[in-house]
């Protein structure tokens, strides 16, 4: 910490009104309504599933909220003895 | 027919207990007749905080059962002859309550009182849920702090939507009570401001009480402190509190802290 920083110390309060703002703001919005993630999660193990079998760890979703746009994570390992061709499931 | 007034906060610890006591106390020395009813079943304290807990014999749970008439349980207080207090059961759970049980010792309380406060447990499961089920008005304890606003705004959620009156469309009336404000830290910018905590859960201030010793040394004497130490500075707020609650129209005063010369000096910005 240099001197200055001494001169200009930033206090916490408004950060944590702007956390509490954003946090907030999602929590009503999603409040008495089904989880999203969960839900997506759901559909593209269903969809995977008609192709190719995995487990449902190796399935992650996960969601980072932004101010004024999220981002969808969506991570999945196919592990190489379980991916067939298409033609031997069906 | 008397009003219910839930104190609720979702977090615990932020003093629903002390304000269910100090304001049942300041509104009962007005001459209102006044029940406090502890709902925290298994975890009971209102009878502690009150100085009662050596003339509990019958309790919420026995009334609910049958195994005990109101008037057996209610413990009228020793300082003030308008104030009762109907304890929470200390060997039960919370699933000792049933809704209709409930629904019926609120109602007969409600014919005889002018007030009854219903002290609810932490948390948003089911013993806080039938606290303010039959609600006709709500007091949120809230802590200047981060987790406290949010719980309060999940409380203040389910206020609107899971009370009787919510599901008759009609509105329990909601106050957010600020407790354990440190005026000289919310002027540093280290504490949430009033206004801050206004804005992000919009909803109308019943009070603002200070950080007090005197608040525990009246925990520790079992007396509220609306009725042990009048004139201490939480006392007064939950006295004006109280004013408020009973719909007088009386401003609230910030509690303001002087900036020191070395914040001056070294110009830290309040928030």
């Amino acid at each position: 910490m240099s001197i200055l920083d001494l001169f200009k110390r930033r206090t916490s309060a408004p950060v944590a009104r702007e956390r509490l703002q954003l946090l907030l703001a999602y929590e009503r919005q999603s409040r008495g309504q089904p989880d999203l993630v969960s839900i997506l999660r759901e559909e593209i193990m269903a969809v995977i599933a008609r192709h190719v079998q995995i487990d449902q760890d190796y399935l992650q979703v996960s969601m980072d909220r932004g101010a004024t746009m999220s981002t969808l994570e969506i991570d999945i390992q196919i592990p190489n003895k379980s991916a067939m061709p298409l033609a031997m499931t069906g | 027919m008397g009003k219910v007034v839930v104190v609720t906060s979702g977090k615990g610890g932020v003093g629903k207990t002390t304000s269910t006591a100090a304001l049942g106390a300041a509104v009962a020395k007005t001459g209102k007749k006044v029940a406090l009813v502890d709902f925290d079943v298994g975890l009971r304290n209102l009878d502690l905080i009150m100085g009662a807990e050596r003339r509990v014999v019958f309790d919420l749970v026995n009334v609910i059962q049958g195994t005990a008439k109101l008037s057996q349980a209610l413990i009228r207080d020793k300082r003030l002859e308008t104030l009762y207090l109907l304890p929470a059961s200390q060997t039960r759970d919370k699933d000792a309550l049933t809704e209709e049980g409930v629904a019926e010792v609120i109602a007969r309380l409600r014919s005889v009182f002018d007030y009854v406060f219903c002290d609810s447990p932490a948390g948003i499961e089911r013993g806080a849920q039938l606290a303010m089920r039959f609600a006709d008005e709500a007091v949120i304890v809230t802590n200047p702090e981060v987790s406290s606003v949010r719980d309060s705004d999940r409380i203040i959620g389910l206020l609107d939507a899971r009370t009787m009156k919510a599901e008759q469309g009609e509105v329990v009336q909601k106050h957010v009570l600020v407790t354990r404000y440190d005026a000289a830290r919310a002027s540093r910018g280290e504490m949430l401001s009033i206004d801050d905590v206004l804005e992000i859960l919009s909803t109308p201030l019943l009070g603002i009480i200070p950080e007090s010793q005197d608040v525990l040394r009246a925990s520790n004497l079992g007396a509220p402190v609306t009725l042990s130490e009048p004139l201490n500075s939480a006392a007064k707020a939950y006295l004006e509190a109280a004013r408020r609650l009973e719909g007088e129209d009386l401003p609230v005063v910030i509690p303001f802290e002087r900036k020191g010369f070395l914040d001056r000096l070294l110009g830290r910005r309040a928030a």
